[in-house]
């Protein structure tokens, strides 16, 4: 192998490892919340939705105020209320929460789309990131290992989600919750609200997964900033059958897909550009085919988690 | 009262039970009287059987008790002091447990997980490792155990009645109300955890008040018993001087039974449907039933007894068309047999699947047309193979209504409607009205009253006198050692046990049903 070879798999590589850390902290906030949320017995596909008007509103709060992170909360915070809104629709009777949340995804957008054009153009203050790779003197490291916090955060989230299904009180009730409604009523758990605090809990992560699109990576506010992810989030979730520290090994899968076609272009190879930018979607309709029909993933579904109810 | 019990700390002494009084209890619900002036008295420590039909009133009473409903008049006495039970939480906290027939357990968490939330007090983090010794102390002062740490899905039945009963012991409730307790256990299971639950009650810890139909649970195991009938207090007395005879007298009062019709004398009758080594799978993947072999002859019944979820279910589906096969041959009259509607009407498969509503009717069509789902295809129904004339259609359905005294308003009123004895005729009348050559049944008088379970029971013998090959899957033994020539028994998938009916007895069915095999 002559050394222009090795050095371009080595670069494609590294920024394969860079574009999983980069690309992968939005798919693990939308999916670490839907995981909170179908584990308490709800679908929320309206959390595509909740990504764009997160992104939307942590760069509007960002550039009005100077302060990325106040951008951050308030991203979460919009996120919080467009779950509670999806959970508070759903306890109405006969109210199907996967139409709600197909309904939620277009006012989410819409709504982003609506208050966000006065924000294409300006530019606002974006989170900074923490360089892990001084250790190294290669640039390509360097550039892989500039972690933004959020990630961190995520990792310690996706961890400590993982903990409390199984160590808390609050862990029990949202997994009694999702496994059998009947069970839970008789059991004394108010159903409805442990549901709307899952669902905006939920709404709140996928929130602040949209502020790291618009103020990290790629650090823009555009319409076309998520596409899709929010909704891949979702699929991910039942690949990684409902376990957060799986949602996370996933969402890195995810990530590193994601960055492959840009890689490639960097070290000059443009042939099948678009079909390896595609990588992420084309991984979600295999994994979706190969884990959602397996039987192992059968019997980890929450037992309330069905599409006819 | 609102605030949920709490457990004892594992050294405290043991608990005393509690006694129950209930006093001139009436509830209606509009015109129907549930409950009328019913009393009863259940000591400290005693064991107390409730019997009656369905609708006698024993659910509308202990849901009286347990606060699901508010009853009319009359009131509860704990220990002699009157009491005010709106809610279950308020019944928990006077120290009145339930265990109800479909558990109040998640499937997905552990046994020590299930206890832990059942507490709805527990500590925001737990710390497994204190709870776990507080539980192994709980469990040294009981006289059963079940694994902790095993999820309640990958339990049998009789374990998690088991946990069920240390759940309420857990939580401190010293009266417990337990619903047909024994439904889905063994007979062997049954007869271990009633005597268990009579073990605490002569040690003074609990006191039981059990709603059953089995006479011989209440004779091996109550203290006392009270029978309803129609809402009304029937009688009382000690189990013990209580005959069966005078109990069923309570319980059906003076209603005149259908008889049986007798058995004729079938010998030598051609084999006319066979299962050969049929397999199949359940959704999750797993193995529902394994390499059933099983021949029936015309003129005869194969009763086929196992404890539920052993697999009979998933072999009623497979003949029914229901559930594909994996590995097997179905064979009627020595041909292949696909369940298919041609090769059902060719062979003249009947059957009569369990939860009739949900697997043998259409809920929301009307009763002429659930009772026509067989014939709307054939003259004189159908004209010209596909017009559907609605003359013919009503007359047969108006004909078969009263042959089988099916009570529905018309012949248009949707099936969904009907009680469930009336669904039941309802699919009677167009399974059985026909010439039956293979006739399959599940369960056929699940949740019926007395009068119409004679009556289905008849018309199965019926049928298999008039030369149809019946094969009959029931929880219920009694009903199977009532009807079957032949009796196999399905344990854990498979047929363990084959035996002509005079040929064997209870005990040896009901060890091969407990997966014990000699």
């Amino acid at each position: 192998m002559d050394p222009a070879t090795s050095s371009a798999i080595l670069t494609v590589f590294f920024a394969m490892i860079g574009g999983a850390i980069r690309v992968s902290t939005p798919f693990l906030f939308v999916s670490l919340g839907e995981c909170l949320t179908e584990r308490s017995g709800r679908i929320n596909l309206g959390l595509e939705g909740t990504l764009v008007l997160g992104a939307m509103t942590a760069y509007a709060i960002s550039y009005q105020s100077g302060s990325p992170w106040l951008g951050v909360g308030a991203a979460g915070i919009a996120g919080l209320c467009l779950g509670a809104l999806h959970a508070t629709l759903c306890r109405l009777p006969k109210v199907n929460d996967i139409a709600v949340g197909i309904a939620l995804m277009i006012f989410g957008t819409g709504l982003a789309f609506f208050f966000g054009k006065p924000y294409i153009q300006p530019t606002a203050p974006r989170l900074s990131s923490i360089p892990l790779g001084w250790w190294s003197d290669s640039p390509q490291v360097q550039s892989a290992l500039q972690i933004n916090p959020l990630f961190i955060v995520g990792i310690g989230l996706a961890v400590l989600l993982w903990w409390g299904f199984r160590n808390t009180r609050w862990g029990l009730i949202v997994r009694t919750t999702g496994d059998s409604e009947d069970t839970a009523r008789a059991l004394g758990i108010p159903v409805g609200l442990v549901r709307l605090a899952a669902t905006a809990a939920g709404g709140f992560l996928a929130g602040v997964g949209g502020a790291f699109l618009s103020l990290y990576y790629p650090g823009s506010w555009n319409e076309g900033l998520s596409s899709g992810q929010g909704l891949m989030a979702v699929a991910l979730v039942i690949f990684a059958r409902w376990n957060p520290v799986r949602c996370l090994y996933a969402a890195l899968l995810f990530g590193a897909a994601g960055a492959l076609g840009p890689s490639l272009q960097a070290v000059g190879i443009t042939q099948g550009y678009y079909f390896f930018n595609a990588a992420p979607y084309i991984l979600t309709l295999l994994l979706m085919i190969g884990s959602a029909g397996s039987k192992k993933a059968l019997r980890d579904v929450p037992g309330e988690l069905m599409v006819t109810r | 009262m609102s605030a949920g019990a709490s457990p004892r700390p594992a050294n405290a002494v043991p608990p005393r039970a509690i006694g129950l009084q209930v006093a001139h209890l009436s509830k209606s619900f509009g015109s129907l009287k549930a409950l009328d002036d019913v009393s009863i008295e259940v000591p400290a420590g005693s064991f107390h059987a409730l019997l009656g039909e369905n609708g006698a009133g024993k659910s509308t009473l202990v849901k009286c008790i347990m606060g699901y409903h508010r009853p009319d008049k009359g009131q509860l006495l704990v220990d002699g002091r009157k009491v005010r039970i709106d809610n279950p939480r308020e019944a928990r906290a006077a120290g009145i447990g339930m265990v109800y027939q479909n558990f109040i357990l998640v499937p997905s968490l552990t046994a020590a997980e299930n206890l832990m939330i059942a507490r709805g007090d527990g500590p925001a983090i737990i710390n497994w490792g204190r709870e776990r010794a507080q539980l192994a102390a709980f469990l040294d002062r009981m006289p059963f155990r079940v694994p902790l740490d095993t999820p309640v899905a990958l339990m049998a039945a009789g374990e998690k009645q088991k946990l069920e009963i240390l759940k309420q012991l857990y939580l401190d409730l010293r009266f417990l109300i337990l619903d047909e307790p024994t439904s889905v256990l063994t007979p062997g299971e049954a007869d271990e955890i009633l005597g268990l639950v009579r073990e605490l009650t002569t040690r003074g810890e609990i006191t039981v008040l059990m709603i059953t139909h089995k006479f011989r649970e209440v004779q091996a195991f109550a203290d006392s018993v009270t029978v309803l009938r129609r809402g009304r207090f029937a009688g009382s007395g000690r189990a013990s001087e209580l005959s069966v005879e005078a109990m069923v007298k309570l319980m059906i009062g003076d209603t005149p039974l259908q008889a049986r019709s007798a058995r004729l004398d079938h010998s030598d009758m051609p084999v006319a449907f066979e299962i050969a080594g049929v397999s199949a799978d359940n959704s999750d993947g797993s193995s529902a039933i394994e390499a059933i072999d099983l021949k029936l002859h015309a003129g005869e019944i194969v009763g086929i007894a196992g404890v539920s979820g052993n697999g009979q279910s998933a072999l009623v589906e497979v003949l029914t068309g229901q559930r594909p096969l994996r590995a097997g041959r179905l064979l009627a009259q020595g041909q292949d047999y696909l369940p298919t509607r041609a090769a059902m009407a060719r062979h003249r498969i009947f059957g009569l699947p369990e939860e009739p509503l949900k697997n043998a009717t259409v809920a929301k069509m009307s009763v002429a047309e659930n009772i026509a789902l067989r014939t709307f295809d054939k003259p004189p129904i159908a004209a010209l193979k596909w017009w559907l004339r609605p003359g013919p259609l009503r007359r047969q359905a108006r004909e078969l209504i009263a042959r089988y005294r099916i009570k529905t308003p018309s012949t248009e009123t949707p099936v969904a409607n009907l009680s469930g004895g009336n669904v039941q005729r309802t699919v009677l009348a167009r399974e059985l009205s026909g010439d039956v050559g293979v006739l399959i049944v599940a369960n056929p008088c699940a949740g019926l009253d007395f009068a119409s379970v004679a009556e289905i029971r008849a018309q199965i013998m019926d049928q298999r006198n008039r030369g149809a090959a019946v094969l009959l899957v029931s929880e219920d033994l009694d009903e199977i050692l009532e009807l079957a020539d032949r009796v196999a028994v399905m344990s854990g998938g498979r047929i363990t046990y084959v035996a002509q009916l005079a040929e064997t007895d209870r005990a040896t069915i009901g060890n091969y049903m407990a997966g014990h095999t000699h």
